[in-house]
């Protein structure tokens, strides 16, 4: 057992990408450890008997175990030890809220900084693809039995991974015409490389998942096709949310108005960013104004910054402390030069004689008491009315239930047009399971990878039973 | 997959492919659109189903070549396949036996306004179709029309084929003469056609239905970037629509969206044709 005194308090850091150079490439903005500094970090878990840190992870990865292969130097182990229960860890290590989960639960973390979990996860995982050492891990034999996959983002991904190893032939439906989910088109690339996505895809066929891709469930084949027609024994659903909401306020039909998902796939999956050579157009704007405070808020603000604008403000209608982005976010977004206005709201847009928006009108917000998700609530400052001029304004205040494949199946929906399911996935229809957004709404990659896992084991209960 | 089987020139850069997608074929009704994308790099874009087989499964798309992308998808040839093909999205036509019904085309719109005047005429409406084009080369389908139609009025802008002028002209006649047969009306072409169509009927009251044809990427409800204000209120197109009262559409939003990304697409397409002319020079 190590002594605590003779660890170092605070975590090996990570180099990136200068501030004032990354705001203007879409490459990746932290650079990754070195083996040494992998090592280095690897040497502050203490190991514990009963480890906390797997408590705090969704899908519950063997962290000690990892990181004592990472301290012995066995790092492409140390990547397959992750995953056995993590199909998509160089993703994790990138997009994971480790702070509020493994890391938060870190003993160090009462005396000193808790051990760089993702980091350490990212570097094993780009070091065993960087050096050619993935390796197929043993299937079970084959159950003869086949699975469904509706949507090949982080849940679709994950349950596909499970059951596969499992000796199930697995088939995952995606409407895009690339797999990846939000990994492709929400993400972007200096956060999340697409050639990484790629190649955690690519492990997926490789340990023989297949893929059918333009697949439009619930348009071109129904669920209940899935199951009659197509053979399958039994089919999960991890389409994601879905419609983008807009503020109820004047202008948002105007040009240069978009949905933080609009513009983030205009960017992301079709590459506008790098527009001409890739044909899907993106508005530039010189002022960009971002509506929201969350993670996605966050990508589209530091995007909008990397396709040339001259100012980016981010508009959120609650203060600081309630900013529900990570803090790293938040941190590397302020570095690259993004403003805050807090406490505000836009109350209505305006447009030029092309219809294209040119300015805003905003308010002065303050916080009273909380409301009934435990945070004050933003009330108008009466009088408090000022314009902003902005040419490209973003919408980024959450998603809605999409209805199309709901409403072709015979499911039960909650109020709010998600699916009903239970913790392991079931839902009302005999066969069917349902994970991630589309049950919970908008969360994080993690959260629905976790959903995935309990429905790939419910899904085996089911099957095997 | 989404193998194109024939290709005609069916009017000047104006093309008909009919696509081996049984399994959208299969689903396709009147109204339906699909989204398809020529190449990895290339665009997404949504065309409405100009017809459909599905005993071959096969469906039929018309268009016409304008920018970049209709450049990319009108160059494919026969056996070539398309990058990607989804559908069928949106919401098909309202479809049953109202009694006489008009279905107003206007240029590359008489491909989709087929498929419906088919089906009313197979239910046994008495089915008017206004068949307009800015002049006699750019009809197409004219034989197509005729045959699942009882009234059939072709207009070019310059009377070089059938009646001088524009659609609204007949179409007011009509409502004028026989207002209380009339139970609907359609409109399908471009967006300022279609806005004008819907000033014309409205005076005499016929619920007129519009199908739009806006800026997408997903068609699946997930971009928002189809978004249109109809009767004060935001509706995505590709899963709310396609077709809406036309009356209840705000047209001028309409128009102005579809010109966001207009220099944009002058300069694809200027970089585009000067590469694609330097791959034929070489």
């Amino acid at each position: 057992m190590k002594n605590i005194k003779d660890i170092s308090p605070s975590r090996t850091p990570m180099r990136e990408q200068d501030p004032k150079i990354r705001a203007h490439n879409f490459q990746e903005v932290p650079l990754g450890y070195s083996p040494e500094e992998a090592r280095q970090e690897a040497a502050r878990c203490l190991n514990c008997k009963k480890p906390m840190c797997v408590t705090g992870c969704p899908v519950n990865v063997n962290i000690p175990a990892f990181i004592e292969l990472v301290d012995q130097g066995e790092f492409a182990a140390a990547a397959r030890m992750i995953k056995k229960t993590n199909a998509l860890p160089a993703v994790c290590g990138r997009v994971c809220p480790q702070e509020s989960q493994c890391e938060s639960k870190c003993i160090l973390r009462h005396k000193m900084e808790p051990v760089a979990i993702g980091r350490l996860e990212r570097f094993v995982a780009d070091y065993e693809r960087e050096n050619n050492l993935v390796e197929i891990p043993a299937k079970d034999p084959p159950r003869g039995k086949s699975i469904a996959v509706v949507g090949a983002g982080p849940a679709g991904l994950t349950v596909a991974g499970d059951l596969i190893l499992a000796g199930y032939d697995v088939t995952i439906f995606e409407a895009f015409h690339k797999p990846g989910g939000v990994l492709m088109y929400g993400i972007p690339e200096f956060r999340l490389p697409k050639k990484i996505v790629e190649k955690e895809v690519q492990y997926l066929s490789m340990l023989g998942v297949k893929f059918e891709m333009n697949q439009v469930i619930g348009r071109s084949i129904t669920i209940q096709e899935l199951l009659s027609e197509r053979g399958f024994s039994a089919v999960f659903i991890g389409v994601g949310a879905g419609l983008p909401s807009f503020m109820r306020i004047p202008g948002t039909e105007l040009g240069g108005v978009y949905s933080a998902n609009e513009y983030l796939t205009r960017s992301n999956l079709m590459k506008a960013y790098l527009f001409p050579k890739y044909d899907t157009p993106i508005v530039i704007g010189k002022n960009v104004t971002v509506i929201g405070g969350g993670n996605v808020a966050m990508d589209a603000a530091r995007t909008a910054l990397r396709l040339g604008a001259e100012t980016v403000t981010v508009v959120y209608r609650r203060s600081e402390t309630e900013l529900p982005a990570r803090a790293e976010e938040v941190h590397h977004a302020k570095e690259e030069g993004i403003q805050f206005k807090l406490l505000t709201n836009p109350v209505a847009l305006h447009g030029d004689e092309n219809g294209l928006v040119q300015s805003m009108t905003c308010i002065e917000m303050e916080l009273g008491e909380p409301d009934e998700s435990g945070r004050r609530r933003p009330v108008e400052k009466p009088g408090s009315e000022f314009e902003m001029s902005t040419d490209l304004v973003i919408f980024s205040v959450g998603t809605g239930a999409n209805p199309i494949l709901t409403k072709s199946a015979n499911l039960e929906l909650n109020k709010w047009g998600y699916i009903l399911a239970d913790e392991n996935g079931r839902t009302s229809m005999d066969g069917v399971w349902a994970g991630g957004d589309i049950v919970t709404g908008a969360a994080t990659v993690i959260e629905a990878m976790g959903a995935g896992r309990a429905a790939a084991k419910d899904i085996r209960k089911y099957l095997e039973s | 997959m989404f193998k194109i089987l024939k290709k005609t020139e069916i009017a000047p850069k104006i093309y008909e492919f009919i696509i081996h997608a049984p399994e959208i074929a299969r689903k396709a009704f009147p109204g339906h659109f699909i989204i398809c994308m020529a190449e990895e790099i290339g665009e997404r874009i949504p065309l409405t189903v100009a017809d459909y087989d599905r005993e071959a499964g096969t469906i039929t798309l018309v268009l016409m070549q304008v920018g970049v992308s209709t450049t990319k998808l009108a160059r494919l040839q026969e056996g070539d396949s398309l990058y990607a093909l989804i559908g069928p999205l949106g919401h098909p036509s309202e479809m049953g036996k109202f009694g006489t019904v008009i279905l107003v085309a206007g240029g590359v719109g008489t491909a989709p306004v087929y498929p419906i005047a088919k089906m009313l005429h197979e239910l046994g409406n008495h089915v008017i179709v206004i068949q307009g084009a800015r002049n006699q080369e750019l009809l197409f389908w004219t034989d197509k029309i005729a045959a699942v139609c009882d009234e059939h009025i072709i207009t070019t802008d310059d009377g070089s084929y059938g009646r001088k002028g524009l659609v609204t002209e007949p179409l007011k006649e009509i409502l004028e003469a026989r207002r209380d047969e009339v139970k609907y009306v359609w409109t399908i072409g471009p967006a300022i056609m279609m806005k004008f169509c819907a000033k014309t009927t409205e005076p005499y009251g016929v619920t007129t239905f519009a199908s739009l044809n806006t800026i997408m990427i997903d068609g699946t409800g997930m971009c928002g970037g189809c978004r249109v204000t109809v009767g004060q209120k935001t509706f995505f197109t590709c899963c709310d629509g396609p077709e809406f009262d036309a009356h209840q559409i705000d047209w001028d939003s309409v128009l102005k969206r579809q010109q966001v990304y207009k220099c944009q697409e002058k300069c694809s397409m200027d970089r585009y044709v000067e590469e694609y002319q330097k791959t034929v020079d070489s």
